[in-house]
């Protein structure tokens, strides 16, 4: 019982935990938060299912066509509703523009796709059944993969500090030489990878389906809220306590109750600590 | 009177519709009304006030199922029904609405989806209540409602009462505030606006009429379950209000007619007009940022006159000010207030003299602006206070120092620039207004007084400082000196007993400084204190009564501008030779 909520609170734990670090490496990039973080989870399962169900790929190749697919995904994003709006950043039109962005996508999805879930295929086959069922620990491990493969980019290679000194101080960094708009595309691609990874590796727990974008765009946000934005272990921290209270509030009152909980916490965090739980305050304003 | 034709048209134009139109197109243009309803009300927070509340579909939700309820479990005549989805709508507007008054908009934007989530996610599961997946029946109305014409009749008048109102609320103080803290929140906040008081009636009203539209749609839709409510409506009243263009009446309703038809015209695309939704407001943010009405802004498109100058007529500042003799004083006793190890200011003793002219000076990073903001009140001093007089200055919240006749300017000017001079002027004066919302919404006497006099005295205060030609021209058209003189016609129009200027000489010709200054002396003059923080040391030196010269956060010299002159650490440290 306890180990069932648990594997089942730390796999979606880890999804939204994923989903926040996509939405960090899209906000360190360019100071934007963007609706197609969650899309890119979506397509991740959706594009999983296309490439090795739909058109019978083995799965290693239908793994890198489907990252492949959700990095040109995040790099179109920043090229079509990102960039055009990066000059007046204070105006905050790139929530509509990404929003616009966002629901283009999932709405072909659903058109062009299914609007009904469809089935993700098995990818190892290790623990039929059970908490050790590989749908439960395949997100973990992608999420830890993840920070580790993101920890070890940042602080070890040229291309990753370039990316810290773009998220630091974008003015500094680029008046040192740096390529920020290379940097930040290529940004907006890892941020692709990562997200469709979110949904690759949980698509035998959600499925290939279209409304999971919208899903995952709110509870990969939540973890986001309380790590503080663009710090990548609170996403993590955030995320894993997300699932496993998520999960437990289902088991114990059912899902609409476990659906109010969480969106209450959300609230509530937000409003006693609208920086995160592990954020810094606010720019002076005047 | 122009600007009411279109209006006119519209509405002429829908009550015609019966005449030659079948019984199809009576729905079609009742869920327009319909829609009107709920996208008028929002409107004034996503157009006026630039909140980016995405989920208004949930209001429309909990109108719905409360009048449908009501009428369907408790027989309640369906009128009263409306009205209490209304209420409800009106009651969960400020719980949506709450978060945004400490949220950044991305944050605020998730939040309404949420709940609109959750109001689905629970509309589903309330069985015993609401009917779950099988939904329950919307109002009944007798006749003359129970037709498909008289039912859009009905929705029509509907639709024509709250447009007025909100038309009525936009061009109301009311409606200025909201775009004040859209665009210049810090300078809203400076001249009394208080958001969180404007934001929360705001959405108690914005509430109430997507509540009464969604009682207005169960009937429309005779039978509700929560598909009814998908995200995608949400998304659709969103839109409609930026394809209107923001701030804009006629525009978003445009937009909305624009929406709830498109489908009916092209129907292969029904199945993609959430994607065409999607891909219009990506091109609109794009491409064309202030939506139909910026189209339709034909005034603002003629060229202004290129070889204009700002002439002050400062014998008129007396009879502007005319706020009778000022008995106190600012004073500032031993103030300190260090950003992290930086000390910005360091122990200050200063007294701003009501009457004259208090020049502040010092190099860059002394922290003359500091100091103004610590008595603006966007800062509290960690040692020692700010007083009035005897009282103590409250700390952090700036909204409260107009009242107490403090008012200020800006080191870059903090103006609305979608908004024209003269609304820009009248800002200055939100807080004196009279009129409550729902006066406001119904011009009612004590609005339309409120109004006169706002506009006499925001129009004194641009021929004061020399701008009065201007009065109709969006404020964004204008030239930085020009903008300059705007901020301290708004700051004058309050008729403050202390004015605080943030080196409003910047950028300036020397004509322009020169009759800056004159203002400047005639507004200390008509017995208003001054504390003028420059850079211009002949500005400074020729109309301050009083001058304190600061250096690192402490007083390095005080004293008239003689002594200053004559003080030999200012002129090796900050004046030179």
């Amino acid at each position: 019982m306890l180990a069932a909520i648990l594997a089942a609170g730390l796999a979606v734990g880890s999804i939204y935990a994923l989903i926040g670090v996509t939405y960090n490496i899209m906000f360190s990039a360019s100071r934007v938060m963007s609706f197609t973080s969650g899309q890119l989870g979506m397509l991740g399962g959706v594009f999983g299912a296309l490439c090795i169900t739909r058109l019978g790929l083995p799965i290693l190749p239908g793994f890198i066509l489907a990252m492949a697919g959700c990095a040109l995904v995040g790099l179109i994003t920043e090229i079509v509703a990102v960039r055009p709006v990066l000059k007046a950043l204070d105006q905050h039109l790139y929530v509509l523009s990404t929003l616009g962005f966002a629901l283009m996508i999932q709405t072909f999805t659903a058109i062009e796709w299914s609007t009904e879930p469809q089935p993700f295929p098995r990818l190892i086959g290790i623990g039929e059944g059970g908490p050790w069922d590989e749908k439960f620990w395949l997100p973990v491990v992608a999420c830890f993969a993840t920070i580790v493969g993101l920890e070890l980019l940042y602080r070890r290679t040229l291309v990753g500090r370039a990316f810290l000194a773009i998220a630091e101080d974008n003015f500094a960094a680029r008046a040192l030489g740096l390529p920020e708009r290379n940097l930040r595309m290529a940004s907006f691609a890892l941020a692709g990878v990562v997200g469709g990874l979110a949904g690759f590796a949980g698509g035998e727990l959600l499925l290939a389906f279209f409304a999971n974008g919208a899903m995952l765009n709110f509870l990969g946000f939540v973890p986001v809220a309380l790590g503080g934005l663009g710090n990548n272990r609170g996403a993590v921290i955030g995320g894993l306590a997300l699932g496993v209270f998520q999960q437990t509030a289902n088991f114990l009152m059912g899902g609409v109750v476990a659906g109010v909980a969480v969106f209450a916490v959300f609230i509530v965090v937000l409003l006693v600590a609208p920086q995160g739980l592990f954020g810094s305050p606010p720019a002076r304003r005047v | 009177m122009r600007s009411l034709i279109p209006y006119v048209l519209i509405f002429v134009a829908a009550l015609l519709l019966p005449l030659f139109a079948n019984d199809y197109w009576a729905v079609i243009g009742a869920r327009a009304a319909v829609y009107w309803v709920l996208v008028a009300g929002l409107n004034l927070v996503v157009g006026y006030g630039g909140q980016l509340a995405i989920g208004w579909v949930a209001l429309l939700t909990l109108g719905s199922y409360t009048a449908s309820i009501l009428v369907a479990r408790f027989n309640l005549d369906p009128f009263l029904a409306y009205a209490a989805g209304g209420v409800v709508g009106a009651l969960a507007g400020v719980v949506v609405g709450l978060p945004a008054l400490r949220l950044r908009t991305f944050y605020f934007a998730m939040t309404t989806l949420g709940f609109a989530t959750i109001v689905t996610q629970i509309a589903l599961a309330w069985q015993s209540v609401t009917g779950g997946g099988i939904g329950l029946p919307g109002p009944m109305l007798a006749a003359p409602f129970d037709s498909a014409w008289g039912f859009y009749l009905l929705c029509l008048g509907f639709a024509a009462v709250v447009t007025w109102m909100t038309a009525n609320v936009a061009s109301s103080r009311y409606g200025r505030s909201l775009v004040a803290i859209r665009d210049a929140e810090v300078a809203a906040e400076a001249t009394g606006i208080s958001k969180a008081r404007l934001l929360i009636i705001v959405f108690l009203f914005s509430g109430f009429t997507a509540g009464v539209a969604g009682g207005l749609f169960a009937t429309l839709q005779s039978y509700i379950t929560p598909e009814a409510f998908s995200f995608d409506l949400s998304v659709t009243f969103f839109i409609a209000i930026l394809v209107g263009g923001r701030g804009s009446i006629i525009g978003p309703l445009l937009g909305n007619v624009l929406l709830t038809l498109l489908p009916e015209f092209a129907a292969p695309l029904v199945a993609w007009s959430t994607f065409l939704y999607a891909a219009l407001l990506l091109a609109i943010v794009l491409l064309m940022p202030g939506g139909i009405a910026a189209l339709l802004d034909f005034r603002n498109r003629k060229p202004l006159e290129s070889n204009r100058s700002i002439v002050p007529q400062p014998d008129r500042v007396r009879a502007l000010l005319d706020h009778g003799p000022v008995r106190d004083n600012i004073v500032l006793s031993k103030v300190v207030l260090a950003f992290g190890g930086v000390r910005a200011i360091d122990g200050l003793d200063m007294t701003i003299r009501a009457g004259e002219v208090h020049g502040l000076i010092g190099p860059n990073g002394s922290g003359k602006t500091t100091t103004l903001n610590v008595i603006s009140g966007y800062y509290a001093p960690q040692e020692g206070e700010a007083f009035l007089g005897t009282r103590v200055l409250p700390h952090g919240i700036p909204q409260a120092r107009s009242a107490l006749g403090i008012a200020r300017t800006f080191q870059t000017p903090r103006v609305i620039g979608e908004a024209s001079v003269l609304q820009n002027v009248m800002i200055g004066a939100t807080i004196d207004g009279r009129a409550s919302f729902l006066e406001a919404a119904l011009t009612l006497p004590r609005h339309r007084s409120d109004e006169k006099r706002m506009t006499t005295r925001a129009m004194d205060a641009l021929e004061v400082v020399g701008l009065a030609s201007l009065a109709a021209v969006r404020a964004d058209r204008l030239q930085h000196s020009e903008l300059r003189f705007v901020e301290i016609a708004r700051a004058l129009t309050g008729r403050p007993a202390f004015l605080l200027l943030d080196e409003p000489a910047a950028g300036l010709s020397t004509e322009e400084i020169k009759r800056l200054g004159i203002l400047i002396k005639a507004v200390a003059e008509a017995g208003t204190g001054v504390l003028l923080v420059e850079h211009h040391a002949d500005l400074i030196f020729d109309i301050c009564d009083h001058v304190t010269v600061l250096n690192l956060g402490r007083e390095l010299a005080a004293g008239t501008p003689a002594e200053i002159r004559a003080h030999k650490e200012v002129v090796s440290a900050y004046l030179g030779a």
